[in-house]
């Protein structure tokens, strides 16, 4: 595939591996225990030791930014690939064999995708349970049809071009010609979904988090510690501005990325 | 016609299924609503006699079909937790959510349709500058911390409204209106950055087709070219998704609720899912999707309706 060398392409990388970096050390090493206590520091400003300040419990807030943001990427990344091997297998299935299942499978899509998605997902939360694996579960089904109705058109598209038919000339099967030789080539097409679709689960964790059934106390996520942060927007505006900069930054660097590869907003 | 008959059939049958799958997601939900009701009085007994009171006995289908046709003419069934009927738990707050959704959708429309024609008309110019690059920035803050931003600077800061401080429409219609406004903006600024620049683009891109070549050797500006032969093709998937977003925008303001403290369905509903009030939940699950389908089928007839050319599904 071809890449646009752009702005947006260069911008949205720098950033993105910004945010992965400190994600990654975020994981082996922070500052301070994220959930350690301190009594002695509370709703501390801004300083050398607390670069961001500390939260009401004395907590340090850069610390936890860091965590919080790291389970914020983790569940948007578990979502994205929930929502896209089960869309790859259903939307390959139907978009390749196509007929009376293409047909059921695309209009109960159909119905999925007319839902707001949170509103969906505060469903099967209230079926499920709150909770951290209950939100991967309810967003990642969530985001299947839309996986499912982009991979099926490339699908539908791809089969007829020369390069299947030679392939299943050489005699290759059915599942050969599906996931060895048409699967790569719809990458491209795919690539810029799944920034955006990551994009919308990052948002969709943050969403369910700040209203208190995603991700539970004392864990942090960056939705959950912008719904402590609001009690303290007056004493402590930093608390909120930093974690509101973070999810910004997150979805940012994907947006730009996913710009810069050509695809448009709306999908996935 | 026969387009618009079609898709009403369809609209039918998805709003039939809707309310079913709804009712039948929380018949499956594990717990029993009597265990709930009768609390420390329950005995096997009592719960049986319960079950038959309020009718939990019979065949799921037949009760489906008493729920529908209550919903449809307004008894929606009692709540668990608040000791009274559904209808009277959520009476004036839908007035709340949909005042506030209407409002941030007109926002957009009265923010993104004059902007990304200028934008468009100005290509280049400083202004669309500075929102390309501010673009992907807007598009990506979440609804709910702008409204917090709103809160912090223009509630606590500059003391524009007092945050929670919210008057019904009954008390003060304009303070009603006051109030909402910055809820309204938060929900919509995000929005109106997409709708922009989806017009923006669209009308930039028309500009290299022929007929505008043609449009500018008979010796139209820029400006005519644009509002006499772009914008009536370039406009239309606009409609289209304009139409779309209020379906975002009802999704936002049950998260935007929360941040300034409005007491509409959104709240009622993270409420409910917490108290595990599921005939609550149930009835605003349904009502919201309806008004999500429905738009989205109003989308549909209007497209076809400016465009007779286009067939959809």
């Amino acid at each position: 595939m071809k890449l646009r060398h752009n702005k947006n392409f260069t911008a949205g990388a720098v950033i993105t591996a910004f945010m992965l970096a400190v994600i990654l050390v975020g994981m082996v090493w922070t500052p301070y225990d994220p959930n350690a206590m301190n009594g002695a520091a509370k709703m501390a400003g801004p300083s050398l030791s607390h670069p961001l300040g500390t939260d009401n419990f004395g907590r340090d807030i850069f610390s936890r930014v860091v965590e919080g943001a790291g389970a914020t990427a983790l569940i948007a990344g578990a979502t994205v690939a929930i929502g896209l091997a089960a869309g790859l297998v259903i939307g390959g299935l139907t978009g390749y064999y196509g007929g009376w299942l293409d047909e059921i499978v695309m209009r109960l899509n159909d119905a999925v995708a007319a839902f707001p998605s949170i509103l969906l997902a505060l469903v099967l939360i209230a079926l499920f349970g709150q909770g951290k694996y209950n939100i991967i579960i309810a967003l990642g089904v969530l985001f299947v049809p839309s996986f499912a109705r982009i991979v099926r058109t490339e699908v539908a598209r791809q089969k007829s071009l020369d390069y299947v038919r030679s392939a299943r000339l050489m005699g290759a099967g059915d599942m050969r010609v599906l996931f060895r030789h048409i699967l790569p080539n719809i990458v491209p097409v795919l690539l810029p979904s799944v920034a955006i679709g990551f994009n919308n689960a990052v948002l969709a964790e943050a969403s369910m988090s700040y209203l208190g059934v995603g991700v539970q106390p004392p864990d942090a996520s960056l939705g959950r510690m912008l719904n402590e942060a609001q009690g303290y927007l007056l004493s402590a505006p930093w608390y909120a501005l930093s974690t509101g900069a973070a999810i910004i930054l997150l979805v940012l660097g994907f947006g730009l990325l996913s710009e810069g590869m050509g695809g448009g907003y709306g999908a996935g | 016609m026969r387009y618009v008959l079609k898709k009403t059939g369809v609209l039918v049958v998805t709003l039939l299924l809707i309310s079913l799958l709804a009712f039948l997601a929380f018949q499956i939900v594990p717990g029993d609503p009597t265990t709930k009701l009768l609390g420390n009085d329950y005995t096997p007994e009592r719960a049986a006699a319960l079950r038959h009171a309020m009718g939990l006995d019979r065949n799921v289908l037949v009760r489906y079909w008493d729920w529908l046709t209550g919903f449809v003419t307004g008894d929606m069934g009692d709540s668990y937790s608040y000791g009274m009927s559904v209808e009277k738990v959520m009476e004036g707050k839908g007035a709340v959510t949909a005042g506030l959704s209407l409002m941030a959708w007109l926002l957009v429309i009265a923010i993104s349709i004059p902007l990304g024609i200028t934008l468009a008309r100005w290509q280049g110019g400083r202004l669309d500058r500075v929102f390309v690059a501010m673009n992907q920035v807007f598009m990506a803050i979440p609804p709910f911390f702008l409204g917090m931003l709103f809160t912090y600077v223009f509630g606590l800061v500059l003391k524009l409204f007092v945050p929670g401080g919210f008057v019904s429409w009954r008390e003060s219609f304009w303070g009603f209106l006051g109030y909402l406004i910055f809820p309204a903006l938060a929900i919509a600024i995000p929005k109106a950055a997409m709708v922009t620049k989806l017009l923006r683009s669209n009308i930039l891109n028309e500009m290299d087709r022929d007929y505008v070549r043609t449009a500018y050797s008979r010796g139209n500006s820029r400006w005519g070219v644009i509002r006499g032969h772009v914008l009536r093709n370039a406009i239309l998937p606009v409609v289209t998704f304009v139409a779309m977003t209020l379906a975002d925008i009802v999704a936002g303001s049950i998260i935007v609720e929360q941040v300034f403290a409005l007491p509409g369905l959104g709240r009622l509903l993270i409420a409910s899912i917490g108290n595990r009030d599921y005939p609550v939940v149930q009835c605003i699950v349904v009502i919201i999707a309806f008004i999500v389908v429905f738009m989205n089928y109003l989308a549909d007839v209007i497209t076809q309706t400016i465009d007779p050319r286009i067939r959809l599904g």
